[in-house]
């Protein structure tokens, strides 16, 4: 499965880990990409890859269940991590893990980004982590029953495994969901589980650790501890994040993102779905950015499929993309001026450059805010001449002069430097060991950015800076954004003004199509950072596992450490300066 | 409820331009329904179409409404915009319980409304109104600012047809509760309103366990 994305480091690894670790690492057979490392070595040989091979940064981690027996492989459970040097594909480990007892060395000593997503995928695949040091529940909640992501789990209203469902219109009659279960509802209870009887006995809403510290007294300072609870339902947490925090008067002492409250159960429904079908649900990931969802998924798939997408398609992917960037971006800058307390002056017109974007997407896609637009090899419908037109008009007039309105009230505002030079700082390592990327990691001074680290699409064919700030605080992160939205109009002057004539679609619009077996993982540089899908296929109709690296639930993985001795007025800014979609985080 | 027409009392000549009579009920609804104060609280995809529909260009203060307070207690009006999951159905019923009188509910798009493209998936909840009263439904994935501005007119309507003397609260003596007991999580959300139906389920060996693992 080697395409043009992965220049074969894979073999100098192999070669490498060989030598060093003799009968622990092996390649993958066809059709799976990259290595499978032996189970006892995987913390050795991660720590040699971080230290000797330039494998710095572990942007992925997925459970992937193999009930039975596939490609000579036998029934497991299996771990994958995807590495990243500075420049170039991913490195794709693989550990298994048995079906009666499925134990894998934590990575968290070694890659601290590694925290959330296996406390994921001991959540949704059942895979325990030996050595993570606080392995809990984190999107379903602490007493749940059931690990959801397995094959053999199924849910209330399952009908069939795979869609379309022939259950869904016996005789011509639409049956509803409802009346298929004994209570009517999507609930269901263990065998000879009685409400009567219950207790709750776990932690469902995690208090517990919480509690502990709050009742350790600092010696120094003769004041109680305070847990303190904010959220789901908060102005500033943009969405319904949970944070918990133990305070020490006013500073933090502890704070954890608690999630899940938006798990709309993305993974196990697009598994279920057709290839074509997860389209419009990769909309409703990150809702502020639908366009660039797509993208990441189309690019995996296409992938496997060896699609070649026809240049003006590229270029109108380019657009769309860029715009949405924009958008994303001026719309968090003015989330995060509400946090500060300049409630809706800043977002007020940033919403107002958001509806006349709307109006180029709704143009061309049909829909203003779920897009639903790209497709394996192209796009679904082309850019009219009128659109092409708001376009430029936006590219080369109107967004320039909101940047500029932005820039001049904002960045030397005295009020405004007062509340982020210097609040919530990201020293680099840390950013680079916690998976950070995006605004937050160019923030930090790092200038890593996949449209020129991996690039994919045409980005090799265009001219722009990478942007970076150096100091790691809000104020960076809010620099490094507006750096970004000059740089994504610049992208889309030279688009626009190149644009070229063409098929906008390779082939025919099929309703299904067919992705040969293998495994691949798709990503972008969205404007939130790296979002990344692995998709694993059989060959069927189906995906047969469909996971989102989402950039958001990663970043938000560094929060507790950013906020530790800050002001609890702080720490909405942080979380602002972070910039998260719920949708994303939770999936 | 049907009111008696009443015959209106004659202005004194004198009067006419100065003084208007018109019936308690039309000034008390006329006055309610243009300061109807939605609750800022975003659950989904939704919320941020909610957001674009309180900016500028579609401006809901022509409706007396611009102001969104994030307390329960400062509002009236709950926009259920978004899927409602199994982990934050008890915040939202709570919410809906510290909202005080008199209070309505929007739907706001397909998942608040059934579950919408997500109603399959074992954390969702399917439909907000298995818990609470909902006044209107606005369909759409996510609905269009229109269709948002429609439904706020919608419950001005049903608003216009309410009477002061039936409404619950203001009743004098009978205490009215209309809170819903919040629900816990168990192995699965326990909504306690339905524990005798699952007490009942558990007795023989039932069908809806989940198939052999």
């Amino acid at each position: 499965m080697a395409t043009e994305v992965t220049p074969e480091p894979t073999d100098e690894v192999l070669t490498r880990l060989q030598e060093r670790f003799p009968g622990a690492v092996e390649a993958a057979p066809e059709p799976y990409e990259g290595l499978i490392v032996a189970r006892d070595h995987l913390v050795d040989v991660a720590t040699f890859l971080r230290d000797e091979m330039g494998y710095a940064y572990l942007s992925d981690v997925v459970g992937v269940d193999y009930p039975e027996e596939v490609n000579g492989l036998p029934p497991r459970f299996e771990v994958v991590y995807h590495l990243f040097r500075p420049v170039g594909g991913p490195l794709t480990l693989h550990v298994h893990a048995d079906r009666e007892n499925p134990v894998v060395p934590s990575l968290v000593p070694v890659f601290p980004s590694a925290n959330f997503q296996e406390r994921e995928a001991w959540d949704l695949v059942g895979i325990r982590f030996e050595g993570h040091p606080d392995l809990r529940r984190i999107l379903l909640w602490d007493g749940f029953d059931g690990h959801p992501l397995r094959k053999d789990w199924h849910e209330v209203y399952y009908e069939e495994e795979k869609k379309p469902f022939g259950s869904r219109w016996p005789e011509g009659h639409p049956v509803m969901a409802e009346s298929r279960t004994p209570l009517g509802r999507n609930l269901r209870y263990p065998p000879g589980w009685s409400p009567e009887d219950w207790r709750p006995t776990t932690d469902p809403w995690g208090y517990r650790p919480h509690d502990e510290v709050a009742e350790q007294k600092n010696p120094a300072m003769p004041v109680d501890r305070v847990v303190l609870n904010m959220g789901p339902h908060h102005p500033s947490t943009h969405g319904v994040l949970r944070l918990l925090a133990t305070l020490e008067g006013e500073r933090i002492q502890k704070l954890e993102p608690m999630l899940g409250f938006l798990h709309r159960c993305h993974e196990k429904i697009g598994e279920r779905n057709t290839w074509l079908g997860n389209i419009p649900y990769t909309d409703r990931l990150d809702y502020v950015c639908s366009m660039t969802n797509n993208w990441p998924y189309v690019l995996a798939v296409e992938k496997l499929m060896g699609v070649e997408v026809p240049e003006r398609a590229e270029y109108i992917r380019v657009i769309m993309g860029e715009f949405t960037r924009f958008l994303n971006h001026a719309v968090s800058v003015g989330f995060m001026c509400n946090d500060l307390g300049i409630y809706f002056t800043v977002m007020l017109y940033a919403l107002e450059e958001r509806e006349f974007i709307l109006d180029l997407f709704e143009m061309t896609a049909g829909s203003r805010m779920m897009c639903n637009y790209m497709r394996f090899g192209g796009v679904a419908h082309d850019m009219t001449e009128e659109a092409v037109a708001l376009a430029r008009e936006l590219a080369f007039e109107r967004l320039p002069r909101f940047i500029d309105k932005v820039d001049a009230y904002l960045t030397e505002n005295e009020i405004f430097r007062a509340r982020t030079v210097g609040v919530g700082v990201l020293p680099p390592e840390q950013a680079v060991a916690y998976g950070c990327t995006g605004p937050l990691l160019r923030g930090s001074g790092v200038p890593y950015d996949i449209r020129r680290a991996d690039p994919y699409s045409i980005y090799d064919e265009f001219d722009f800076e990478i942007i970076t700030a150096p100091d790691g605080d809000v104020y960076s992160r809010y620099l490094v954004r507006l750096g970004e939205m000059r740089e994504s109009l610049r992208i889309l002057q030279q688009a626009l003004n190149r644009l070229p004539d063409g098929p906008v679609m390779a082939g025919k619009k099929k309703a299904t199509v067919k992705v040969p077996p293998g495994e691949s993982y798709g990503r972008i540089e969205a404007p939130k950072g790296e979002l990344g899908f692995y998709i694993v296929s059989d060959g069927s109709p189906n995906p047969y596992r469909y996971h989102i690296r989402a950039p958001s639930f990663v970043n938000l993985g560094v929060m507790g450490e950013l906020c530790r001795g800050h002001l609890i007025a702080d720490v909405v800014i942080i979380l602002a300066s972070i910039d998260i979609t719920l949708g994303e985080v939770d999936r | 409820m049907p009111t008696r027409k009443r015959q209106l009392p004659e202005i004194p000549p004198e009067l006419v331009g100065t003084v208007h009579v018109t019936p308690l009920d039309r000034i008390y609804n006329w006055a309610r329904k243009r300061s109807l104060w939605p609750m800022f609280f975003g659950l989904a995809c939704c919320a941020f179409e909610m957001v674009g529909t309180f900016a500028a260009r579609f401006d809901p203060s022509r409706f007396g409404m611009e102001i969104m307070r994030a307390s329960p207690r400062q509002a009236d009006l709950l926009i259920v915009n978004g899927t409602v999951t199994k982990k934050m159905a008890p915040q939202v019923i709570r919410l809906y319980n510290q909202l005080p009188e008199p209070k309505y509910v929007l739907a706001m798009g397909a998942c608040a409304i059934s579950g919408g493209p997500f109603k399959e998936g074992y954390n969702v909840v399917s439909g907000i109104d298995k818990f609470i009263p909902v006044d209107v439904y606005i369909p759409g994935c996510p609905p269009r600012p229109e269709a948002l501005m429609h439904g706020f007119l919608t419950i001005h309507a049903r608003m216009e047809r309410e009477s002061v003397r039936d409404l619950r609260w203001y009743r004098k003596g009978e205490e009215v509760d209309t809170s819903v007991p919040v629900p816990e999580l168990g192995p699965d959300l326990v909504d306690w309103r339905l524990a005798e139906q699952i007490e009942a389920l558990q007795q023989p060996a039932t069908d809806n366990q989940q198939p052999a693992e």
